[in-house]
């Protein structure tokens, strides 16, 4: 599949769940680092470009050794679209994962999510705060996201 | 011939492995690992002579006081020192230079005075100096490089002038490890009249730095770069200058007598020392010191000189490397980046083959800004590095290569 037909895909049918398991399943064919690596960079690769006039500093992550950006927008069914940029690739492949779980789902599901994939893929030594990658940091950012555009659809209503 | 298996033994921590994979440790130049020696001396003071130093009637407490003041004694004696008493113990290099920039600051240093640093320095001589000018309305003056890394002396020295209260330059960049000719800036200063600090951090572990050859007015350094515990390094100083200066920090032990309308402090070195010192890796220092002093600084140097040439060599081989700074005089670290891969990347992978280097800015981002990159991967070395390191470095770097394209 696709990384395109991987977005339309989580678009139309699944859950965040569903997704992370999907993500586990893939992950466990890699017993070897080099070959989660491997993987994360080929996701890093496929990418969708990031819309240039989003790279702007207040949609950077702080506390990454490489720099990331997230953007998010309120789609007209009211779920949240992510796109994201990372200067180093195994960093963009590792935000590219959370895009994919995260992207086209409503602000409540982003924000009761418990995201157990990290672990289980033995990403999960990245997310104490110290980490120089900013795991934690991008999903802090994507909750925040979340709860921003929460109060803006409730005020709507 | 320098006994490589033998100083290697002396190393626990050289057996460990990471990821299954045995330990590459090029990340010297941040910390380097501790040798036998110097983790017993720790322990035995722990378990069978621990007591505060100075101020004890009784037994134990001068056992401490007398190795404390004897680890004093080998730095001075280690640096070429003209008294003991020119030896403040410091938690390392950045409070070295946090007490000159404080105590140098308030009893020389006016409104329009300027202090001269370089491009390469690292951010620990850069902010304390920073933090100085905007106290007192001074300016910082910053000598340009070449872009091969090398110091532009030239340019450093049509910086000096009337107003020039202290030139403070790193003999060794913690990134490049370009070694810069602080000799002849220091004599070069001295025609003027200015003093000179040299942040010796990454110079010490490496090199025999004689005070009195070199004629240096400061010069500071970190233990825990030279196989000596964390907490603990040195401000060296001129007698002359150590006197004037005012305290950096109050509290016990660096007075004579107080009351509450007027304290006198102490003599050197102790005015400098307020509180419990620590003691126990100051007497680390000194047997870390001890332990490079067998093998012998000229050994040291000349394995670790051979082991960067090596390095530049065999790195130089792999499509698309390029080192940031190849100065003629290059010492203790090669920094290097891969193509246009990010040297995070390059760490990242290169960690799950257990090999530890150091990736980013190594806090001297103006360093990056004059080459116009965020960051580099450095390799640093120490006394146990040997060939088959950098070989697995160079397999490694060739690994990301491939995984890359």
């Amino acid at each position: 599949m696709t990384n395109e037909q991987q977005f339309i895909h989580n678009y139309t049918t699944m859950t965040i769940n569903e997704i992370q398991d999907e993500i586990v399943e893939e992950f466990s064919d890699y017993s070897d680092w080099m070959d989660k690596y491997s993987y994360l960079i080929e996701i890093g690769n496929d990418m969708p470009p990031y819309p240039e006039e989003h790279r702007v500093p207040q949609n950077v992550i702080e506390g990454c050794q490489s720099t990331v950006w997230i953007y998010a927008s309120l789609t007209d069914e009211n779920k949240i679209h992510f796109e994201a940029d990372a200067d180093a690739i195994i960093v963009k492949g590792i935000v590219g994962l959370l895009i994919r779980v995260l992207d086209n789902q409503t602000p409540d599901e982003i924000l009761d999510t418990d995201l157990y994939f990290i672990d289980k893929i033995g990403l999960k030594e990245n997310l104490t705060p110290t980490r120089s990658n900013g795991l934690l940091a991008m999903i802090k950012q994507m909750k925040l996201y979340a709860m921003a555009f929460k109060t803006k659809i409730g005020d709507k209503q | 011939m320098y006994d490589i298996a033998n100083i290697r033994n002396q190393f626990p921590i050289l057996n460990e492995t990471v990821y299954g994979k045995p330990l590459v440790y090029l990340d010297n130049g941040a910390t380097t690992q501790k040798p036998q020696c110097v983790l017993d001396v720790i322990n035995d003071i722990y378990m069978h002579k621990n007591a505060n130093i100075h101020r004890g009637v009784h037994h134990l407490s001068n056992v401490c006081t007398d190795l404390f003041e004897q680890a004093r004694k080998t730095v001075a004696r280690h640096i070429n020192a003209l008294s003991d008493a020119e030896v403040i113990f410091t938690r390392g290099t950045t409070e070295a230079i946090n007490l000159l920039a404080f105590s140098f600051g308030e009893t020389y240093c006016r409104k329009d005075d300027e202090i001269v640093i370089t491009t390469m320095e690292h951010h620990a001589n850069i902010v304390p100096w920073q933090m100085l000018c905007e106290r007192k309305g001074m300016k910082l003056r910053v000598a340009e490089i070449f872009d091969n890394g090398e110091l532009n002396t030239e340019h450093l020295y049509s910086l000096l002038n009337e107003r020039t209260k202290l030139v403070c330059v790193a003999h060794i960049s913690n990134v490049m490890g370009t070694v810069n000719p602080v000799k002849q800036i220091i004599s070069k200063a001295h025609s003027y009249g200015i003093p000179v600090l040299v942040d010796a951090a990454q110079s010490m572990p490496h090199k025999t730095i004689d005070v009195q050859d070199l004629d240096c007015d400061f010069m500071a350094f970190s233990g825990h770069k030279m196989y000596a515990p964390n907490g603990s390094g040195a401000l060296y100083g001129k007698a002359k200058w150590l006197n004037e200066m005012v305290p950096y920090h109050g509290g016990g032990e660096m007075i004579d007598k107080v009351t509450f309308e007027k304290t006198t402090y102490n003599q050197l070195p102790f005015k400098f020392e307020a509180g419990t010192p620590d003691y126990i890796s100051a007497v680390g220092l000194g047997r870390a010191i001890d332990f490079m002093e067998e093998i012998g600084m000229a050994a040291i140097e000349e394995h670790e000189d051979e082991i960067v040439k090596y390095t530049i060599n065999q790195l130089g081989g792999i499509p698309g490397i390029r080192f940031i700074g190849e100065a003629k005089e290059h010492s203790s670290a090669v920094s290097f980046l891969l193509g246009n891969v990010h040297p995070y990347d390059t760490g990242m992978i290169l960690d799950k083959m257990g090999i530890a280097v150091r990736t980013g800015h190594h806090c001297a981002q103006p360093l990056m800004d004059r080459f116009g990159i965020s960051g580099t991967v450095r390799a640093s070395f120490g006394v146990y590095t040997t060939k088959e390191d950098i070989d697995a470095l160079v397999k490694g770097v060739d690994r990301v290569r491939m995984m890359m394209s």
